[in-house]
């Protein structure tokens, strides 16, 4: 199970992303465009909950709150301050980071289902200020009036294209750093936490600051995505702040498997198919997707990622054998 | 002889309850030393006060004749004092190879390093080296928790190992173990004990291991120090007959 080294990670990076925007740029269809800006927002959302749920061993009810801070800081930033994109953007990633740290230094010190409670909590605050602060976020209007896109260094993201081809750019991007972060010697600290938090402490490992620097990672990365659905959306709303975003966080690795590290892309997709796909044929696709979710989470009894996995283990073992 | 680990008038209580009262013991460099009890003596509660689980009320824990009662757990195996548990504890989704790797770069230094690939070729020797000295070395590609038990034992004090600690407390080496187990167990720490010259202290209930391999016991009773002295001298000591021998041969009987 040998991480790939960097130079081969950054040229499967540079594939990925030929493959997300070959089918969109050569057809031109709006349907591929749109699909490859709302799966990146979405999978780097999961990706980074996966990464402090599933290596980290903290399954936070609250991720979503840095989604929508993301969204609303970047879109605000956009409409009241007149900077540049990346301005706003490394703005919001900063923004993300502090606040991030402030919430993550209460709620990593608490194990389990009370971290869970307390991150949920803090979200349903956030999503409380965002409805009271009125004047400045349009209360449960949402943000409206969009987001202004001067163009920078050449990119112009009012055309749907160019942001086609700037998300699956961020989305390839978080994933490898992601990955990184994942595969360096950190991520196997994190993992000796989520495993055995007391036997990492005896070997001298500082095991709150290490969640916390995992809590914080994973909030700037939520944050990422939440930019990236503000320039889809042309606006931000409260639902991106609320708990039933951090919830589909949740299904979507529960659908593409928890173990394998892109199997909450791989559940981003299938969530994304679903919800288009469904919602042509009926209203009640929260019934199917429940459903959908009940037969991965209880007939699999893992993400689909995972089981695939699993699987091509399985033969190559007995192949060796 | 120094000592390398000296316990001054060490003191912990729960509740109501005295679990270690005023305990004063003293473990020669280079010693093999059994604690031994009936339970709720109070011995694994004078191993989480050691290696700093649980401070103590009172008291002094010296390592190498410096006081490390009240430091964070980190900072004592800093010190020098590694421990393995009861229950083997263990990191359940990672190869022994892994486990050895994530141990070797915390004792480096390296355990937040964000740069470069886990493992990190300088873990690997220390690594291999100590997955050799108990026996992994074959399993080294096994998942943990696929280990067998006494395997998983052997891991728990393989990491603790890794640290190069001058003073290891094993509690319980043997717990859960069958008869044979046991004795394979026992012979791999009276082999770790000469081959790299530590100070180890354990924890043991099967008497006849404690009488055919320590040099030193140390009774504990109600928290208090009930006898010390050689195998011959405890099972000699009417006290520890009383106290503890008796019942303990009922219980093995049961």
């Amino acid at each position: 199970m040998g991480a790939p080294s960097i130079p081969r990670a950054l040229a499967i990076g540079a594939v990925a992303f030929v493959a997300l925007v070959a089918a969109p740029l050569a057809t031109g269809s709006t349907v591929l465009i749109d699909f490859v800006i709302r799966l990146s927002a979405l999978a780097i959302f999961a990706t980074s909950l996966n990464l402090l749920a599933g290596y980290g061993g903290m399954v936070s009810f609250g991720h979503g709150m840095f989604y929508g801070f993301g969204a609303y800081c970047f879109a605000l930033m956009m409409q009241r301050t007149g900077v540049s994109i990346p301005v706003a953007f490394l703005t919001t990633v900063v923004g993300a980071a502090l606040v991030s740290a402030i919430i993550g230094a209460i709620c990593v010190r608490l194990k389990e289902v009370y971290f869970s409670f307390v991150t949920l909590a803090f979200q349903m605050l956030i999503h409380a200020i965002i409805l009271a602060a009125m004047p400045l976020t349009g209360g449960d209007q949402g943000l409206r009036g969009g987001v202004p896109r001067p163009v920078f260094l050449g990119v112009d993201l009012s055309n749907q294209m160019q942001l086609c081809v700037f998300s699956a750019f961020l989305l390839v991007a978080s994933l490898l750093v992601m990955h990184h972060v994942v595969a360096s010697p950190f991520g196997a600290t994190l993992r000796m936490i989520r495993d055995n938090a007391q036997r990492a402490a005896y070997l001298g490992v500082a095991v709150d600051r290490v969640r916390l620097k995992a809590f914080v990672i994973a909030a700037v990365f939520a944050a990422v995505g939440g930019v990236v659905q503000a320039l889809f959306v042309s606006g931000a709303y409260p639902e991106f702040a609320y708990w039933t975003m951090s919830g589909e966080g949740i299904f979507v690795i529960m659908l593409g498997g928890l173990t394998t590290f892109l199997g909450p892309t791989l559940g981003s997709v299938i969530m994304l198919l679903l919800n288009d796909v469904v919602t042509r044929f009926t209203h009640y696709h929260g019934l199917v997707l429940g459903i959908v979710i009940l037969v991965a989470a209880l007939g699999l009894r893992k993400g689909l990622g995972d089981f695939v996995v699993e699987r091509l283990a399985d033969r190559r073992r007995q192949e060796a054998a | 002889m120094t000592a390398a680990l000296d316990v001054i008038g060490l003191c912990k209580s729960f509740g109501g309850v005295r679990a270690i009262d005023n305990v004063t013991l003293s473990f020669p460099s280079g010693s093999l030393s059994a604690v031994i009890g009936p339970n709720g003596a109070g011995k694994s509660t004078f191993f989480n006060l050691i290696s700093g689980a649980f401070t103590p009320d009172a008291g002094e824990v010296r390592v190498e004749g410096r006081n490390i009662a009240g430091l964070s757990r980190a900072e004592i195996v800093r010190r020098g004092i590694g421990r393995a548990f009861q229950v083997a504890s263990i990191f359940p989704t990672f190869t022994v190879a892994d486990s050895l790797y994530a141990a070797v770069q915390s004792g480096q230094g390296h355990a937040e390093r964000l740069v470069g690939r886990f493992p990190l070729s300088g873990a690997r020797a220390r690594a291999h080296e100590v997955a050799e000295m108990l026996g992994l070395a074959d399993k080294l590609h096994r998942v943990a928790s696929t280990l067998s038990h006494g395997d998983q034992k052997l891991l728990d004090i393989a990491i603790a190992l890794v640290r190069e600690p001058r003073i290891l407390l094993l509690d319980e080496p043997t717990a859960g173990m069958g008869p044979e187990e046991r004795w394979r167990m026992i012979e791999k720490v009276r082999e770790l004990w000469e081959r790299q010259k530590i100070t180890v202290v354990f924890i043991e209930h099967d008497m006849d291991i404690v009488f055919r391999i320590a040099p030193t016991i140390r009774v504990l009773c109600y928290g208090r120090v009930l006898a010390e002295g050689t195998p011959d001298e405890i099972r000699a000591n009417p006290a520890v007959i009383e106290a503890y021998l008796g019942t303990a041969h009922e219980g093995a009987a049961a």
